[in-house]
């Protein structure tokens, strides 16, 4: 028992009240907001001390037993996923400042966003199936509503595809469940994890499998069920994007991760047909993410379809199904929320000083903005895998698992993706920051310094620091990938989960 | 909606409606009712009360904004499950404080303080959106 | 009923996954609604139907007089019946404001490609006084 465990989800409920409360005052709301995910930091960092020397940490809610109560379980993949997730919280919390207007934070922004972390922190931590589909619900209408405010035109546009989708999604999720609860009778996922391979129907466990693959795989944006993605998330404000981009799509994955080595296991599903279909739908996924990109000329259109991209090789990671594979796939995971927020984080203020996000009138940002322009390298750089950055870890790791289990086929693919994830970025690169200055700039275009009398610092100091994280990550990968090898681990080796919720079997 | 029969009802009903939410949710305790339904009940009072004088109206009546019972309600969740908390047990567990006068016995727990928190945030959440229909 | 339940979910979501082809908004968020009763109805005839005593415990008594109805089911279609709700409320609202913004309810027309996607973003000052942040 650790009750610190629901301080994750706790905190950003409170800061949501508080900021809820006092929402008459943008000013106010402001310093809660970037105090609570400061605070939500500050909690995580405990928690993962304790999870780092004392293995999983459980708490059960009400002080009642499992499997009859609501567990919150962290093991050293949530603890990962939550910590990245307070990073983000805190990133967007600085950016929001000067990135939202004043008539959406009347309407309740910083509640929403707060809600939308606890969401996300909820999933990570629950070890209740059905508790996942509430969280999965917290965390859909606090962004359905974040992604609708303001109601411009582009932006209803893009919320119906996201909205309608989603729900559809979530409904699947829903009618899975029920098979589960209908099989085996209990939806803790230890206890289901005990019992699933006992369930001598073996036909409708694939079934229920394949359920989860479908609905997850909408939220996660998978191959074919991606085409939401880039159809929304270049329309609401950056500070959203930012962590739609990167966070939200990858507690799908996250839930990939969880249910397909945890409960669907080759103990439960006979047949190996499974981690061949995670295999295929990798594979396409990287390859059309990354096409799809190279025909767009939007800045945050290239952006959204290198999410999907991206989301491919976590699968393929999450397919190998081997120790190697699944460190390599978390630690793409963490390294491509830093980059991909980092890069839509630069798309906004290329936007502030430009006036637009379409590249064939951008211009000119290395000439006047050279800083912002190594800012967009690293990040570029380390998306594409170039070494010595993060990315080149992940890929590497991943490439390294591919080879060891002889599948060169799509670890040739995962290669010739990075090279063509190369390409788009320097699409950008030739045109927003070489390219000549476009004819028709905002007036404040070259004149307006980076840090300086426009307060564009508040927009950069949080690309500052993602960069720098990503440059400290790349140089020292050895105790990150090792933290990311314990949480591969203990996701193959069932039985510490397992003994951790129920006790000694 | 301009109407005497409906006026002097709503008079007379507002407060029976609201004394039985209170009536439901206290009954919640040991027996079926609770702050879910206790609170659907006293939005009720207000859904009427907005209907038959209207919006600006039932804002004096009410004289808190909606959201801000809304954010009280939470408030009130999130204190219930904390208390505990600081008793060295984990999260929402249920506390209880036996208070004895003699006549009426008085029982104070964490899950009372939670559904007064439900009952808060369902009047909230309800009357909230009965208002942007109104006033669309 | 347990063979009828299962077959009316299964009907009921069948039709709602033909509303939600349609073209037009509103029959699309009224497939929505259907495919969720037809989740939770399923939800329900999986946790076992039985007609037995409710789960509820009498005064003075410490266990509900058995056998007793499996509560669980009904607790998860509740959440789910007000999670529902509340997505569902928002989704009408959404349609609302996509007809009152854009005249129609068809989709064809309401997912035209937007033109300039800067258009969400609202300028908070225009960086000539040093900024109001």
């Amino acid at each position: 028992m650790n009750g610190l465990l629901v301080l994750p989800v706790a905190i950003p409920l409170i800061t949501a009240t508080l900021a809820l409360l006092f929402r008459k005052s943008s000013q106010l709301q402001r310093w809660i907001g970037v105090l609570g995910m400061v605070a939500l930091l500050g909690a995580v960092l405990v928690l993962f001390r304790d999870v780092h020397n004392d293995g999983i940490q459980v708490l059960q809610l009400g002080n009642w037993a499992a499997p009859f109560g609501i567990t919150l379980v962290a093991d050293m993949l949530a603890m990962l996923m939550l910590g990245i997730s307070a990073i983000m919280g805190v990133i967007i919390g600085i950016y929001s400042i000067f990135d939202i207007d004043r008539e959406r934070e009347r309407f309740g922004y910083y509640p929403l966003l707060h809600i939308l972390i606890m969401g996300v922190n909820g999933s990570f931590l629950t070890g209740d199936i059905f508790n996942l589909y509430v969280w999965f619900e917290v965390m859909l209408i606090a962004s359905f509503t974040l992604l609708a405010l303001g109601n411009s035109k582009n932006q209803l546009q893009g919320a119906l595809k996201y909205v309608f989708i989603n729900l559809f999604s979530s409904l699947i999720f829903l009618f899975g469940v029920a098979l589960l609860y209908g099989m085996t009778g209990t939806l803790n996922m230890a206890d289901l994890a005990v019992r699933l391979p006992q369930v001598e129907n073996t036909g409708l466990v694939t079934t229920v499998a394949m359920i989860f693959l479908v609905s997850f795989g909408i939220k996660s944006a998978i191959f074919p069920l991606f085409f939401w993605l880039p159809a929304s998330y270049h329309t609401p404000p950056v500070a959203i994007s930012a962590i739609f981009g990167g966070l939200l799509t990858k507690v799908g994955v996250y839930a990939l991760i969880r249910v397909f080595t945890l409960l669907f296991t080759d103990a439960s599903v006979h047949n190996d047909y499974l981690h061949h279909i995670l295999l295929w739908v990798g594979g396409f996924t990287m390859v059309i993410g990354v096409l799809g990109a190279a025909s767009h000329m939007e800045f945050r259109k290239i952006l959204s379809f290198h999410i999907v991209s991206q989301i491919g090789y976590m699968i393929m990671g999450l397919a190998f199904n081997t120790a190697m594979g699944l460190m390599g796939a978390i630690f793409y995971v963490l390294h491509n929320i830093l980059a991909k927020s980092n890069l839509f984080l630069i798309s906004g203020i290329a936007q502030r000083l430009l006036g637009t996000f379409e590249l064939k009138k951008m211009g000119g940002l290395y000439k006047h903005y050279p800083f912002l322009a190594v800012l967009f390298l690293i990040s570029a750089f380390a998306l594409a895998g170039f070494p010595p950055l993060s990315g080149f870890w992940a890929k590497l790791s991943l490439v390294k698992a591919g080879l060891s289990l002889e599948l060169y086929v799509i670890t040739g693919v995962a290669i010739l993706v990075g090279l063509l994830t190369l390409f788009s970025m320097t699409k950008i690169w030739l045109t927003a920051f070489w390219g000549t200055v476009p004819e028709e700039v905002p007036g404040h275009f070259g004149k307006l310094p980076l840090f300086g009398a426009g307060k564009l610092y508040i927009l950069v100091i949080p690309v500052m620091i993602i960069a720098g994280m990503i440059i400290l990550v790349g140089l020292n990968a050895q105790p990150f990938l090792e933290l990311c090898m314990t949480a591969a681990e203990q996701l193959l080796d069932t039985s510490v989960y397992i003994e951790a919720v129920l006790g000694p079997q | 909606m301009k109407s005497l029969i409906l006026h002097t009802a709503t008079r007379l009903m507002i407060g029976v409606l609201v004394l039985f939410s209170l009536f439901l949710f206290f009954r919640g305790h040991d027996e079926p009712g609770g702050g879910f339904i206790g609170g659907l009940v006293g939005a009720g009072a207000f859904t009427l009360y907005a209907i038959a004088f209207g919006t600006e109206a039932t804002r004096k009546v009410l004289r808190i904004h909606p959201i801000t019972l809304i954010a009280y309600g939470l408030l009130s969740l999130v204190v219930s499950g904390l208390i505990p908390m600081f008793m060295a047990e984990p999260f929402l567990t249920g506390k209880w404080l036996f208070i004895e006068w003699g006549a009426f016995d008085t029982k104070l727990s964490t899950p009372l303080l939670f559904d007064i928190g439900v009952y808060l945030c369902v009047v909230g959440f309800i009357v909230t959106v009965i208002f942007s229909l109104e006033e669309e | 009923m347990d063979t009828i339940l299962p077959i009316l979910a299964g009907t009921i979501f069948a039709t709602g996954i033909y509303l939600l082809l349609r073209r037009s908004l509103i029959l699309t968020i009224i497939g929505i609604i259907l495919i969720s009763n037809s989740v939770n109805l399923a939800l329900f005839s999986l946790g076992r139907l039985s007609t037995e005593n409710p789960p509820l415990i009498k005064a003075g008594s410490l266990e509900p007089l058995a056998p007793f109805a499996n509560p669980l089911p009904q607790a998860l279609i509740l959440t789910a019946i007000v999670i529902g709700f509340g997505l569902l409320a928002f989704a009408l609202a959404l349609a609302y404001r996509s007809y009152r913004e854009l005249g129609t309810v068809d989709q064809d027309e309401l997912l035209k490609d937007a033109e300039d996607t800067s258009a969400a973003i609202v300028p908070k000052n225009d960086f000539k006084d040093g900024g109001d942040v």
